[in-house]
Formats: structure tokens, C-alpha cells, sequence
């Protein structure tokens, strides 16, 4: 079980957060034209990265923000979290 | 009562305090402080199990969690338990345990015979066997297989005990309490860490209770006894015996069993059996020792033959002779001290070396006591049927590759060393990659990849000196870190006996023309031909031989027997060990019993139960009830001797005629304030809400990205910034998270907060024509007539004094109002609505009927809101707004969801207008058709329809309502109906939708 740092409430173990997919998945701005491709690319296809991933928490168990976690996805080492408004 | 082979000096146990126990049926007496198998070796009893595979006579091989053979199944009934390691099992007065793996017994096993016939069952047996004829394998080869393998029997009754969850957080985890261990605790606890010391045995000091040696002036027992109570009075340590850290998991997350039951003689009621302790630990110290190899040779298998070691632990822990005619059989120095202690408690053994010559202390002290030593020697192989009774013992020839002589010798035991193997599971959990040690030829700890060193003989140090060194300097080291209080203490003086070198000679040649089996996994059943042949049929990697023949796949994980195969593949392959690399070390590191994982959350604390405030007035009411996720909930109101159908029936029948009432305090609830509010329910929903009056309310149906209908409820606006939103009971939670993705993550720029108030209103729906008078009566200053208080209107009212909000909303189809209060006053309005109801034939109805009522108007749930939907598959394109964007929106354009042929909803009667149509039926046009019959659609939603009395079906069908008018069959092979249906419009019951608005 990992142990994350909410950039809110600190420490905490992972059964009180969820998981959130990459974080530099952008939303096309609403009403603008998106070609098929990038609409497909939005929706589906991700980036599935050996090592250094940027990605989106939810703490639902706790303060019910979410927040940014650089994770390695093979050692699942985190090496930094960051509310949204921060760089990672 | 006497015990044949019991010392009357040596070890920890309680002589004035005997123990009775029942082994296969018979009596025997044991002492406190002992083993189950400690007790059985004092009565000379070694035979204890069968071998898997071959049902070969087996007898215990060690003395601890390492043991292969010794698995028992204790007790009887629902207490039962199999697969117990007799080793671990501390006795207690009345303790029953039995042999497995046998039938009738376990000294007449009629399994042996496949011990003659083991020329046919070699590795990969069943793999080769079994595939031919194809029919035979469900009917008849798998039962029997089934039959044959495994090795206790489950228990078939709940389990009786109550088992414990606890979480912990502490600086220092410290595993296993020998030297190196103990050292580290005080060390680090004296730095002022906060430390854990964990032992999984009874007592603490691991190798310090058999070993002969001084720390300071004292022994080493008496040492760690001294340095433990000093542990137990520091505030800042927490000591745990009888507790096994089994797991190494991310984070430095460990988890760890404590057995705080079974070895007490007569524990109180509510005493926890065993608690699972979750231990977040900042600096991981693991120092859980080693394990000694077995040697390889012929019918190295026998009862009787045990690891040297064990032997040792046996006089020095339990005062027990393991035999009276020993032959020590070792490559190295460390099995001389059990020859010592055979010698010193008056039995003459015999210690045959391998090696050419060895002169460290520990030989010179064998030799001076007298002890014939035979170097150069090795034992080729044993007889005696059910025990060992003699070994052929032979002179090495000079490559070692035969003998020059060979002798039979009697003898009673025979212990075996082929040197140690750190135990090294918890590292390489942790994920450290281990290396290859060439000095003792076993794997050892690496990089730490987490917060985790190792010390002592777990890291191949296997002096005392050096363990109490490493003990001492790691414990200040990793608690400096943490404390930065710079207090170190000095390690004691300590004093050992001196060990020489081991030779890497462990699996000793056949003799000629013999084809003795030599046992490498004890447990699973491996021998060297079997990893030969596993070889010769092409296996390379590892991890495919452990595969097809099962090496250490055991419940002992192969801690006796992994290293011998490792370096039997690598001498056979030619290449040295560390190319051949290891298995993967997986938690537990010992078997845990699922009791200990499940915990508390067993029967109806497996997950939290949510209730209404009103849930007990429905309980006395014969409230029948349901889960709905968390949720409880009334599904109907039993009258009498009614079924489920015939209650829903009258309960419906009475909303579409009187009136009813229905808790639906479950839906979920948001609350969604800010200047942003409308737009923000404009983007998340597919209709347009940017127009909503204050005081209205209006039905949204919100996708997801990909333009799947992901929810569906009503949303009031309370005031200008202020609105309510309803969800279905199932996705409350999702919708909550979904909200606040968007606003946190895709569109901070909204001034918009949410927060979810399920649990702080309590909600009825009063429905059914006469729901207007009811409500009348509820709130007789309010104006409910149809003009003043409209379909889709919402009022702030007071019920008797007590604020509440009224909803003119329907999910039934009939004129509706849904009325909310605190939940604090759930049960008074529920009890007002009822009482004032009375005269208006009011009945409550549950969730059966709710659904017959919804299905039958044709109303989408979660039955259709199945994930696969899109908004026109579902009847609901008029809810899409053209003028604006909303999530989802997009992808409604995508090829797929455009065809016309797509899946949808439409409704389905019964020809004959009697025979239910069970739910998940598949319509198909033929239905003789040959299988796979071409399905068209899928019954979604069933009910009995209460307006028409008859039969109704929800479906999803191909191409929809342009087939409405069509015959068609609901096939349902799971219960053998097919019936044939007509399609009708989904809207069965009030198609314009007149009833809500009148």
C-alpha cells in the first residue's frame, strides 16, 4: 500500500485516495471545434509510461481534493505532490 | 508418562507441568513450554506425514517455520484447522492433531503405492497424461485428481474465533530478535526511536537459545533475556513475541500476525485468535536469520533424518533427543556442535565430513570429546522402512564422483547440514535485488531500493561478534536519521567458538548401477530426476522448472529446498548460480490463515450497512428489505403468507389507485452553491439550465466524456445560486467525484462549491391520485392545487413546525410530490404521512414496487443506464441541447453511435399475456435457429404489470421502436424458456405523461 502525501492534509495511506489518470491530459475548451483525432485521442488514448509519471489523485477518503503525484510506475517511488495550482 | 527420549537437563520447559495430547487417535505427554513436535520427538515418534506426491513416510526435518513435512491438521469440527506446521504449534492441555495425506494411516498409507509405481509419475506427469481423450478430463480425470492432491481438509463450518485488525506507525521496524536484532532494538531505542521489535517464536533470541556463547559475562540466553525486559520498560518500544512480519509491501508498509490465542490454556471468550497488525514503518531492520540446507543423497527422506541444527535446538530449547544412535552427515563446521551436545548428554555419535580435513576449534573440541570423526566420508544413501535404520556410508573417491568402499552403519537419526541460507524473503520483497554470495554459495541482500537494511546471518554474517557489531551500528545509524540524538552505545564483549570454512559439496553421487531417489523438495515432492529431466526436455529458465516440477511451490515456499535446485540446475546447465538467478520471493513469508486477513469484516460487517431514518419503523412493519449498495432498503411490506410478486403487486396497485409512500432517503443528495452554479449544471448536464426559475425543478441526464448516459436525477433551483441535485442511490458517489473533477481539475475558473448531503435529509415520495389531498392535510396553509403548485414545482415548507422542502417530482408516473426533511426528523414525517394518509388508504410500498411502476411507465434505471447506453438508445434525444456544449457532447457523433441500427429501447408483452419474462432473456427472430442463435436485444427490466395485469418487459432490441408490432422470442437458456413476445412502445402506461401533470 503506497503512502501519499496530500499536499492538504500530508501523509496518508493510500486506501483513502483514488486514482486519477495522467495529469497533462488536457479537456478541448467546450463548444470549440475538435477534429476526430483529437477527440479521440483525448478520450482514449494515453501514454502508458515505464518510469516518471505525472498523475491525478483523488483524496475521496479525506479532504476531497484532487492533487498532482510524480510517480514511478515500476518502483512506485513518488518523488513529489503538488496541489493543482502548483508545478510538479 | 515417561518420555523415552526426554533429557532430564536442558531447555526451556516446564518439567513439573505435564501435558496431555492426542497425535492420530493416541495419548501422549508433553511438557509446558513444548512444541507439538518437540512433544511428539520426546516420545520417539518421527513418522508424522505422507509425502505428496509418492505418500513416501516423512518425518519432521527441522525445528522451526522451516519445516517441509511436519503439516497436521488440528482439532475437529468447525475449529479445525489444516496445514499446521507441527513445529510452530505450541502445546497445549487437550490438543488433537493428526497426520494428513494418508488413508487408512499414516503407517499403512495405501497412496505408497505410487511410491512403486513413481517411475510413471515423474515431472510433468499430469501435464502429459491427462490430455487425451478430451471428454475424460471433467468426468473423470479431474476428481480423481482432485481427490489425490492436497493436503489437510478445510474446515466446513464458520469459523468460531474472532480475529483483530490493528494499524501502527513506528520509526524503526526491527524483525526477528536474535543477536543482530535485539542489538539493533536496543541500539536504536536507546537513540530515542520509536521502535518495534517483532519475534514470530514464543521466545525471544533466536540462535542465542541453543548456541553456546557470552556476551559481557553473561550467556546468551540470559543476555537476551536481560536486554528484552530492558526493551519492555522503554516507553518508546513496543515488544511482540509469537508475531510474524509476513509481508513487505510498498512504502515500507508491513504487515505482520500476532497468534494471541491458540497457546493459551484456557483463554477467555472474547480473546482475539490472531491479530493482523499493518505496521508503516519509517526504517525497516530485518534480521530474521537463516536456515540450514539439507544435503542431497539417497532416500534422503527417511523419518528419522533431520537438519543438524534442528537436532541441536531439540536438546538445548526441549531437553529432546531426536535419536539415541546419531550420525552427523556435513559439509561444514556448524553441525559438530550437535555432535557435541549428543556427546555431552551421553550419546556417542558419529560425524561424517565430506571434507578432507577441517581444523577450527569446533572440531578440535568434537575430537577431544572422543567423537569418531570419518572425513573424506559421505553417506550415499539410508534404509528402514517407516524410520531410518542404517546408512551406507562411503570413502569419497578423489573427484568425488563415487566411493572407494561402502558400509552399512546402523543408526537411529541422521542430521544433516549443507551449510546456510539466509533467509532473505522480506528484502527481496521490499525489492532489493539480491546477490550471489560465493563464500556460503546463497543469495544475500543487495541495494535496499526501500528504507530497509539487513544484519546478521540473514546478510551472511554468521558470527556472533559481527552480528552484535552490525546490530549495534545499524540500530544508530538508521535511528539517527531519525532522531539526530547522537547517542550511541558500545557492543559487549562476546565469546564464540570458531568455525572453519564448508566445502561446496552437497549432493553426493549415486553409487553404480544404483538409482536411489534423492529428495531435493521435500514437501512438493522433487527429486534430482525430476529437475534432470526437467532440464533435458528443454526447461531453462528457472522460473519453468520451478514450474513443471513444482520446486519450492509449496506451502513452505521451498525454504529448504530452493537453493539446493537453484545449484543443481546451475551444475548441470554449467553456469554458476547468480546466471541462474532465483524465483521470486512472494508474501507470506508462512502460511496465514484467511480468518487473520478477513478480520472483522465477516457476515454483515464485511461492509459498512447504510440505513435510513427510518429503518425501524419499516422493521416492524415487515419490512422485508434489500440491499441497495450500502443501502438498506424496503423492497416490500409483507402482509400475511404474500410472495414477493403478489406484495408488489398490491403495493403498486394501491399508488396507481390510492395512495402510497416510499423512503428514498437513499437517492443521493448534492448541494451545489456559487455565482457559476447554472453554468456549471449547463456543462455537466445535456439540457439547458441556465433559464431555470427559482423555486422549479427540472429532469438532467449527464454523460460521460465518451457519451455513455452516466446519471440520471432531478436538480432544484433554491435560490439564485443555489441549487439541489438528485442522484440514482447506485452512483451518488461517482457523480460527487465526477463534479468535483471538473470543477478542481478541467474548469477552476467556476466560482462553484459542492458538497453531498445524502445523509442530512431524510426523503418520502408520497404518490398516487390521491397524493394531493395528502398533502393538503400535510401542509394546510400551502396552496397545492395544480396551478398553484405546479408538475416540476418545489416549495419551502413547514411540516407541523418543522422546516421541510417539497418536490413536485415523479418516479412512479403518477402525480407525485417528494417531501425532505433533516434526518433527525425523518421518522416524524414518515409517521405524520402515514397517520394522515390513513383515511386515503395510504400503504407503503417498497422497492419492488417502485420498480414495477417505473418499468411499466418506461423510465431508464440502472437496469438500462448499463454502461453501454447512449442517450438515444434510450428514448431521450429530446433531453440533448443543440445550442450549447456539454461533456460528452462530442464523442455523440463518433461513426458507432449514429447507426441507426443501433440497440434500443422499445417495451415487450408476452403473446399469451401470463408468463413472466425472466430478466437478461435474448429476443432472437428464430427460436430454432441453430446456436449461436443471432441475438437482436436483451431484456433489461421485468415486471407484472399493475395497470394492465399483465406481463411487461423493458428490452434493448436492435433497430428499436421501428420494430415495434414485431413477434419476436425471449430465450433464456439459464431457465429453459422461450416465449414468445410482442414488442409495444416502451411508454406502456401513460404515454403522453398526463397523469404527472394533472
Amino acid at each position: 500500500m503506497l503512502e501519499i502525501k496530500c499536499p492538504h492534509c500530508g501523509l496518508r495511506s493510500q486506501n483513502e485516495f483514488s486514482y486519477g489518470g495522467d495529469s497533462n491530459t488536457k479537456r478541448p475548451e467546450l463548444g470549440k471545434e475538435v477534429s476526430d483525432k483529437d477527440w479521440d485521442n483525448f478520450i482514449y488514448l494515453r501514454d502508458n509510461p515505464r518510469g516518471k509519471h505525472s498523475e491525478l489523485w483523488h483524496h475521496v477518503a479525506g479532504c476531497r481534493q484532487w492533487f498532482k503525484v510524480l510517480r514511478d510506475t515500476s518502483t512506485h517511488e513518488i518523488f513529489k505532490t503538488a496541489k493543482l495550482t502548483e508545478e510538479l | 508418562m515417561t518420555q523415552e527420549y526426554r533429557l532430564d537437563k536442558e531447555g526451556f520447559i516446564n518439567r513439573k507441568k505435564s501435558i496431555s495430547f492426542k497425535f492420530n487417535g493416541k495419548k501422549y505427554f508433553g511438557y509446558e513450554g513444548d512444541t507439538l513436535a518437540s512433544a511428539l520427538l520426546a516420545n520417539g515418534v518421527h513418522l508424522v506425514g505422507r509425502s505428496f506426491k509418492y505418500h513416501r513416510p516423512r518425518g519432521f526435518i527441522g525445528s522451526k517455520e522451516d519445516e517441509p513435512n511436519a503439516k497436521v491438521q488440528l482439532y475437529n469440527g468447525a475449529k479445525t484447522e489444516p496445514n499446521a506446521v507441527a513445529t510452530e504449534v505450541e502445546l497445549v492441555e487437550g490438543l488433537v492433531a493428526k497426520s494428513q495425506n494418508c488413508w487408512p494411516s499414516v503407517s499403512f498409507d495405501f497412496g505408497a503405492i505410487n511410491n512403486f509405481l513413481s517411475k510413471f509419475f515423474p515431472a510433468g506427469f499430469y501435464y502429459k497424461t491427462f490430455m487425451w481423450p478430451k471428454s475424460f478430463w471433467s468426468k473423470i480425470y479431474e476428481p480423481i485428481i482432485r481427490k489425490a492432491a492436497g493436503l489437510g481438509v478445510a474446515p466446513l463450518k464458520p469459523d468460531p474465533d474472532r480475529y483483530e485488525h490493528k494499524f501502527e506507525h513506528c520509526d524503526i521496524l526491527i524483525v526477528g530478535s536474535g543477536p543482530s536484532g535485539l542489538a539493533s532494538a536496543l541500539s536504536a531505542a536507546k537513540n530515542g526511536a520509536r521502535v518495534i521489535l517483532a519475534e514470530d517464536k514464543s521466545k525471544f533470541g533466536g540462535s542465542l537459545l541453543a548456541d553456546q556463547v557470552t556476551i559481557g559475562n553473561k550467556t546468551g540466553k540470559e543476555w537476551a533475556d536481560e536486554t528484552v525486559e530492558q526493551l519492555k520498560s522503554m516507553p518508546n518500544v513496543i515488544v511482540k513475541n509469537r508475531s510474524q512480519v509476513f509481508g513487505y509491501y510498498d512504502h515500507n508498509m508491513m504487515v505482520m500476525f500476532e497468534r494471541t490465542k491458540d497457546h493459551i490454556q484456557s483463554p477467555s471468550k472474547y480473546t482475539p485468535r490472531q491479530k493482523l497488525w499493518y505496521i508503516r514503518a519509517k526504517e525497516v531492520v530485518i534480521s530474521t536469520g537463516s536456515i540450514e540446507r539439507p544435503l542431497i543423497f539417497g532416500n534422503n527422506d527417511r523419518p528419522g533424518i533431520l537438519l543438524a541444527a534442528a537436532a541441536k535446538e531439540y536438546i538445548k530449547k526441549y531437553g529432546v533427543l531426536v535419536g539415541k544412535k546419531p550420525i552427523i552427515f556435513t559439509n561444514n563446521d556448524s553441525a559438530y556442535d550437535t555432535a557435541i551436545e549428543f556427546k555431552k548428554n551421553g550419546i556417542d555419535p558419529l560425524i561424517v565430513d565430506v571434507r578432507n580435513v577441517s581444523e577450527s576449534t569446533v572440531v578440535k573440541e568434537a575430537k577431544d570429546l572422543g567423537i569418531t570423526i570419518k572425513f573424506s566420508h559421505a553417506v550415499a544413501n539410508t534404509e528402514g522402512q517407516l524410520r531410518i535404520s542404517s546408512a551406507l556410508v562411503g570413502k569419497l573417491n578423489n573427484d568425488k564422483s563415487g566411493y572407494e568402499n561402502l558400509e552399512s552403519i546402523p543408526c537411529d537419526c541422521l542430521c544433516i547440514s549443507g551449510n546456510w541460507t539466509p533467509t532473505v524473503h522480506l528484502s527481496s520483497q521490499s525489492g532489493n535485488k539480491l546477490k550471489f554470495d560465493e563464500m556460503i554459495s546463497a543469495f544475500i541482500p543487495n541495494k535496499s531500493r526501500q528504507n530497509e537494511t539487513t544484519i546478521g546471518s540473514a546478510n551472511g554474517s554468521f558470527t556472533l561478534k559481527k552480528s552484535l557489531k552490525d546490530g549495534f551500528d545499524k540500530g544508530f545509524e538508521v535511528s539517527n536519521k531519525l532522531t539526530k540524538k547522537n547517542i550511541k552505545i558500545d557492543p559487549p564483549i562476546s565469546n564464540e567458538k570458531s568455525y572453519g570454512n564448508y566445502e561446496k559439496f552437497w549432493c553426493m553421487p549415486l553409487p553404480k548401477n544404483k538409482e536411489y531417489k534423492r529428495c531435493v523438495d521435500f514437501q512438493n515432492d522433487v527429486y534430482v530426476s525430476d529437475i534432470e529431466l526437467a532440464i533435458r526436455e528443454g526447461f531453462r529458465s528457472i522460473e519453468h522448472v520451478k514450474r513443471y516440477t513444482t520446486l519450492g511451490m509449496a506451502t513452505d515456499q521451498g525454504k529448504t529446498s530452493n537453493l539446493n535446485g537453484l545449484q543443481l540446475v546451475s551444475n548441470i546447465e554449467n553456469k554458476i548460480v547468480p546466471e541462474v538467478g532465483h524465483t521470486t520471493f512472494r508474501p507470506p513469508y508462512t502460511a496465514v490463515t484467511i480468518g487473520t486477513i478477513v478480520g472483522r469484516e465477516v457476515g454483515k460487517h464485511y461492509r459498512p450497512t447504510r440505513k435510513s431514518p427510518m429503518h425501524l419503523w419499516h422493521e416492524k412493519n415487515n419490512a422485508v428489505f434489500v440491499d441497495a449498495g450500502l443501502w438498506l432498503r424496503p423492497r416490500y411490506y409483507k402482509q400475511g403468507n404474500e410472495t414477493l410478486q403478489q406484495a408488489a403487486k398490491r403495493e403498486g396497485a394501491n399508488v396507481r389507485k390510492n395512495v402510497g409512500v416510499c423512503d428514498v432517503t437513499s437517492l443521493g443528495k448534492i448541494d451545489i452553491k456559487g455565482p457559476d452554479s447554472a453554468e456549471f449544471l449547463n456543462r455537466v448536464y445535456t439540457n439547458a439550465w441556465m433559464k431555470l426559475p427559482v423555486g422549479k425543478a427540472r429532469y438532467g441526464v449527464m454523460l460521460r466524456e465518451d457519451g455513455i448516459v452516466f446519471d440520471d436525477g432531478t436538480t432544484t433551483r433554491i435560490s439564485e445560486n443555489h441549487f439541489h441535485m438528485t442522484t440514482t442511490t447506485a452512483q451518488a458517489v461517482n457523480v460527487l467525484a465526477h463534479l468535483e473533477y471538473y470543477l478542481q481539475v478541467v474548469w477552476p475558473e467556476l466560482d462553484v462549491n459542492v458538497l453531498s448531503t445524502t445523509e442530512q435529509w431524510a426523503g418520502a415520495a408520497v404518490a398516487g391520485p390521491k397524493s394531493r389531498n395528502l398533502l393538503k392535510k400535510l401542509f394546510p396553509e400551502t396552496d397545492v392545487s395544480n396551478e398553484g403548485f405546479p408538475f416540476m414545482g418545489f416549495k419551502e415548507e413547514n411540516l407541523f413546525g418543522i422546516p421541510a422542502r417539497v418536490f413536485r417530482i415523479s418516479f412512479s408516473g403518477e402525480l407525485a410530490y417528494e417531501i425532505n426533511v433533516e434526518s433527525d426528523h425523518g421518522i416524524f414525517m414518515w409517521k405524520k404521512i402515514i397517520e394522515l394518509g390513513k383515511n386515503m388508504n395510504i400503504q407503503p410500498y417498497g422497492t419492488e414496487a417502485l420498480s414495477t411502476l417505473r418499468i411499466e411507465m418506461g423510465h431508464v434505471a440502472g437496469s438500462e443506464i448499463d454502461g453501454r447506453t447512449i442517450p438515444s438508445d434510450l428514448s431521450l434525444e429530446g433531453m440533448l441541447s443543440k445550442k450549447k456544449d456539454f461533456i460528452g457532447k462530442r464523442s455523440l457523433n463518433r461513426e458507432a453511435f449514429l447507426n441507426i441500427n443501433r440497440e434500443k429501447i422499445v417495451g415487450v408483452i408476452p403473446v399469451d399475456k401470463k408468463t413472466m419474462i425472466p430478466e437478461g432473456s435474448h429476443l432472437v427472430k428464430d427460436k430454432n435457429a441453430a446456436l449461436p442463435n443471432p441475438k437482436l436485444g436483451h431484456i433489461s427490466a421485468s415486471c407484472w404489470s399493475v395497470e394492465y395485469n399483465n406481463p411487461f418487459s423493458l428490452a434493448i432490441l436492435k433497430e428499436g421502436k421501428k420494430r415495434i408490432g414485431e413477434k419476436l422470442y425471449a430465450m433464456s437458456p439459464l431457465k429453459n424458456k422461450s416465449i414468445e413476445v410482442e414488442i409495444v412502445s416502451s411508454h406502456y402506461v401513460d404515454p403522453k405523461g398526463e397523469r404527472v401533470r394533472s
